[in-house]
């Protein structure tokens, strides 16, 4: 360890594809990957917001990452993954298309967002991966759930 | 027994057992410090908590006990024979706290005998007394004979507590459990009771299980295991309560009264973490009571109250509820402070306040940024409104109310749940999806359908149920939740409680009741405030809970603006203000709208026009099982050929009578002035409502064409003398309203407008029997008016009936102080029918 130096710093990836992007996550922010069943809608909830589920006993709100993203929803194939996220206390889950590999990348690879990156993407991103044939994008996780609740009157 | 003491005992136990292992220990390393400083340290403590308690045989033991172990501390040779003495002091403390437990108090009896022996060792002199028996057998014997004169003493205390019971005591009988540990067996007992219920859904599906019975089981036990759980964090309502005796005392002294603080129910349990979230508003409340409330002395007394004020709180069990009284003897509300405060803070137009009932007024001390101390003083004024102690009870699903007798005090009435974690709600469906619904709001179930007795009808857009003649606003949770459009006639009506304000949540199916556990909302979700948390159901789904407080606040609100832009349907009882009446205007025969007060009519149907018969020229029809007539308007206006023909009804001591129209329009709340007055039969006048000329019915003239005797009931006795009434109602309205009613009570009315024109009626040469008066006038009110009466010689014995829009607990105390015949609600016919015959029986019997 005390012989590596920070260019040979690995970080793990969890990797998945929505709407047809590859993104990645920090693995230590992983809690599990599972198959949502049986998710309850909440009205007046944010399109954000796909509704809660049971996952042995625990309550967790489940996020479509493609509205969160902000990304082409009109494959409305549903999402048939969930990565299991857990923050201050509360279990989250975020839908996604398909799972990818873990991948092990150096951080000295890893690039700041591109300033033409779509807007949305920009806000949640902590940089990108140029890989074999396509760009990976790396999602701070915190961002993600930081989702605007501007109060509903109803 | 008391509680401290309990505690002591416990703590105590402890204590000595583990200064029996460490002198054995010390014995063996006398130079150890750190075990000495141990001991020293548990024998001071036992001092210094019998000191407190008042017992003074274990102080000085104790305290004999740690003078020698000081000496060892600072440096004295440590002996076994030392040791063996202080242990025989345990002994000796362990056997008076037996007794203690017991009997409730120290044995009588000393230790001289000890406590010199222990001085003199202190003292340096060793091997002074004769060696003592090895501890050991000192428990056996507790003491040779020398101590015989003690030991007499304790055996011939009646004690009821034989030695070798000693597993009832009660120092092994209570252990300390960390707050954490509860918690978390509480979750996973909630986790179980989950579980259980899956079980059981999944057995409700095959009949013929081998699971059945033990699962029965299995639920059984689980069921007393989440009430053996959840009684370990009860706590006595006493605890919330310690602080206020202080409280109390020093606001009597900051505010120059006096106060008697007395409790009821102290040892009420419910769960710590409702205690915790109940102290806040109850010493909130207290203060209030004892800063607004409660007057100083001289005020008391010129009251003619004691001059000692006395704030009572009280708390008892009802149901899965806690409910906390916090009563005053003090003035009351102010409403009239309170009415004039609520139109200055915006809270309310003036036409809102008029229209509000007592009740209502009392209520809005409640709302946010209210506040009627105009003097800021340190107590009451902290800047914690009474809106804070609203929210933070209903934030735990409770309810606070409030009753307020001008001159007698004030009371709140608080009403919570025992525990928060598991509650009995009710599962409905709408729009596909489920909700479970607290059951403690919930009032009544009612299904609605196209056909049945129960009928939504919408006035305009306001959809209504009409529910024992009374008007229950209904609310759409479909709409509430925009998860789609209302349609279907078959629904289920959820009559819902949420502090005074009653509707009904509209559904659309209904499944069963469930012990749910709350779980709290997730973060992203706590916004929405129509919900409150989210459970698991015994199916494995997630539901949401609706929070009846928010979905109150929203109707409230939609009531609000509905109200701003064009006045709306107000429940019957709401409207209570002097002149502003509910009008249900309608059209029939011609196009000017015509309008008959809301609260005259009990129901409006719809008829299938080939149910009408007629029969010598009369319309009728079969409703309810009786034949009904059917009356028009006048002679333009005629019935429908086909299809539904929309009626009024009117009903009164079982019989019905129905007035045939064209169309409802609406019902609004207006002030009533009748501004040209009719000769038409059949009309009251004319008044301008919505904008529009409007023709104010006379229904007083139609029921008796519906009955000839509709006026003439069975209890009217032939009177010998036709009694004179003189009726006292600034409202034209009212008068032409009630003249013909107490005419047909046999008795000869005169109607005036005002007080003044009544004095001046009384003062001619016409006797009068009764007077009727309405209390709301403007010059002089009823009360007033009555009270002049009173007071002149030629009529204080006149008996009077008020009338009146609202009748309050209040009116009637002070109707009755003035001597009042009778209340009567100016709606309430019957009422006044029946007042005015038991008044003329009185008479007759005097006579």
């Amino acid at each position: 360890m005390t012989a590596m130096n920070d260019n040979l710093k690995l970080t793990d990836y969890v990797t998945f594809t929505t709407a047809g992007q590859l993104f990645g996550l920090p693995i230590e922010r992983v809690q599990e990957v599972f198959r949502p069943s049986r998710i309850t809608r909440v009205p007046l909830a944010g399109a954000q917001i796909a509704g809660v589920l049971n996952l042995r006993g625990r309550i967790v709100t489940a996020i479509d990452m493609r509205r969160r993203l902000e990304l082409d929803a009109s494959d409305e194939g549903g999402s048939p993954m969930a990565i299991g996220i857990e923050s201050a206390n509360e279990s989250f889950g975020l839908l996604v298309d398909a799972l990818g590999e873990v991948m092990k990348l150096p951080d000295s690879e890893r690039e700041p967002n591109p300033v033409n990156l779509d807007r949305n993407l920009a806000r949640v991103s902590a940089g990108v991966f140029r890989l074999d044939g396509q760009l990976m994008v790396v999602l701070d996780i915190d961002r993600v759930l930081d989702l605007a609740t501007e109060a509903v009157a109803a | 027994m008391d509680d401290l003491l309990r505690e002591f005992l416990t703590e105590t136990n402890e204590s000595l057992e583990r200064v029996d292992a460490e002198l054995v220990r010390f014995e063996r390393e006398p130079n150890n410090t750190n075990i000495l400083g141990n001991i020293f340290r548990l024998v001071h403590t036992i001092k210094g908590t019998c000191g407190f308690l008042g017992l003074p045989r274990l102080e000085a033991l104790a305290h004999a006990a740690e003078t020698l172990m000081g000496k060892f501390r600072d440096g004295m040779p440590v002996t076994a024979d030392a040791v063996t003495l202080i242990l025989t002091t345990i002994d000796r403390i362990k056997v008076i706290l037996d007794e203690i437990e017991s009997q409730e108090k120290e044995p009588d009896g000393g230790d001289i005998d000890l406590i010199e022996r222990l001085a003199r060792r202190a003292a340096g002199e060793t091997q002074a007394a004769p060696p003592l028996p090895q501890p050991m057998d000192l428990l056996e014997i507790h003491e040779p004979a020398e101590n015989a004169e003690a030991v007499e003493a304790l055996e011939s205390t009646p004690s009821q507590t034989p030695h070798d019971e000693r597993g009832e005591r009660v120092a092994n009988h209570s252990i300390r459990v960390s707050v954490g540990t509860l918690d978390y067996l509480m979750t996973t007992v909630s986790e179980l009771v989950l579980t259980r219920n899956q079980l059981l859904e999944i057995v409700r599906r095959h009949e013929d299980s081998d699971f059945k019975v033990p699962l029965q089981r299995l639920s059984n036990v689980t069921a007393e295991l989440q009430e053996g759980v959840m009684k370990t964090r009860m706590q006595p309502i006493g605890n919330a309560w310690q602080k206020l005796p202080r409280i109390v005392r020093d606001l009597c002294g900051e505010l120059g009264k006096e106060i008697e603080l007395r409790m009821h129910g102290a040892e009420t349990e419910l769960d710590r973490q409702v205690l915790e979230l109940v102290k806040d508003p109850l010493t909130h409340l207290v203060r209030n009571c004892a800063d607004h409330g409660i007057e100083d002395a001289a005020a008391r007394v010129a009251a003619g109250k004691p001059a000692k004020g006395a704030i009572t709180l009280s708390a008892c069990h009802q149901g899965g509820h806690i409910i906390i009284e916090i009563a005053d003897d003090g003035r009351g509300l102010d409403l009239a402070r309170i009415r004039a405060k609520a139109i200055e803070k915006g809270l309310a137009s003036e036409a809102e306040i008029a229209a509000k009932s007592d009740a209502d007024i009392c209520n809005l001390i409640f709302a946010p940024g209210f506040s009627t101390a105009t003097r800021v003083t340190s107590i009451s004024g902290r800047g914690v409104g009474m809106d804070v102690v609203r929210s933070n009870i209903e934030q735990i699903g409770g309810t606070v109310d409030l009753r307020s007798v001008t001159g007698a005090g004030v009371k709140f009435t608080i009403k919570i749940p025992l525990t928060l974690a598991i509650v009995s709600a009710l599962i409905v469906e709408s729009a596909g999806e489920r909700f479970a619904l607290p059951q403690l709001s919930v009032l009544e179930l009612v299904r609605a359908s196209g056909a049945g007795e129960h009928r939504i009808e919408r006035i305009k857009d306001t959809p209504v149920l009409r529910l024992r003649n009374k008007l229950l606003p209904l609310i759409y949770l479909k709409e509430v939740l925009r998860t789609g459009e209302t349609d279907g006639d078959h629904c289920f009506v959820v009559v819902t409680q949420v502090g005074s304000q009653t509707f009904g949540l509209v559904v659309d199916g209904v499944f069963h009741t469930e012990e749910i556990v709350i779980k709290p909302m997730s973060s992203k979700l706590r916004h929405i405030a129509v919900f409150s948390g989210t459970t698991i159901l015994g199916d494995g789904s997630v539901i949401m809970i609706i929070d009846p407080n928010g979905v109150a606040q929203l109707l409230s609100r939609t009531m609000q603006t509905a109200r701003d832009d064009a006045p709306e349907l107000i429940e019957r009882g709401q409207v209570e203000a002097e002149d502003v009446v509910s009008l249900l205007v309608f059209r029939a025969g011609s196009h000017q709208p015509k309008a008959v007060p809301l609260s005259l009519v009990t129901r409006l149907e719809e008829i299938d026009c080939r149910k009408i018969e007629i029969s010598d020229g009369r319309h009728l029809v079969q409703y309810r099982g009786h034949l009904m007539p059917l009356l028009r308007l006048d002679t333009q206006s005629g019935l429908k050929q086909n299809g539904a023909q929309p009626i009024l009804v009117f009903s009164d001591g079982g019989r019905s009578m129905g007035l045939v129209v064209d169309e409802i329009i609406d019902i609004v709340e207006e002030r009533l002035d009748i501004e040209v007055t009719s000769e038409r039969p059949g009309v009251l006048g004319y008044a301008v409502v919505k904008g529009n000329a409007t023709e104010i019915v006379d229904i007083g003239h139609f029921l008796p064409q519906a009955f000839a005797d509709w006026f003439r009931r069975r209890d009217v006795k032939a009177e010998r003398r036709a009694r004179t009434v003189l009726l006292v109602d600034d409202s034209a309205f009212f008068r032409d309203m009630l003249t013909p009613l107490i005419k047909a009570a046999g008795c000869q009315v005169v109607a005036v407008g005002s007080a003044a024109a009544a004095f001046e009626a009384l003062g001619s040469d016409r006797r009068f029997d009764l007077v009727i008066t309405d209390i709301e006038m403007p010059d002089m009110d009823g009360f007033t008016f009555a009270e002049k009466l009173r007071a002149m010689p030629a009529t204080a014995g006149l008996p009077i009936i008020a009338i009146t829009a609202a009748v309050s607990v209040d009116a009637i105390a002070r109707g009755r102080a003035i001597g009042f015949y009778d209340f009567v609600a100016k709606f309430d016919r019957t009422g006044l029918i029946a007042a005015i015959k038991e008044q003329g029986a009185d008479i007759e019997r005097a006579a």
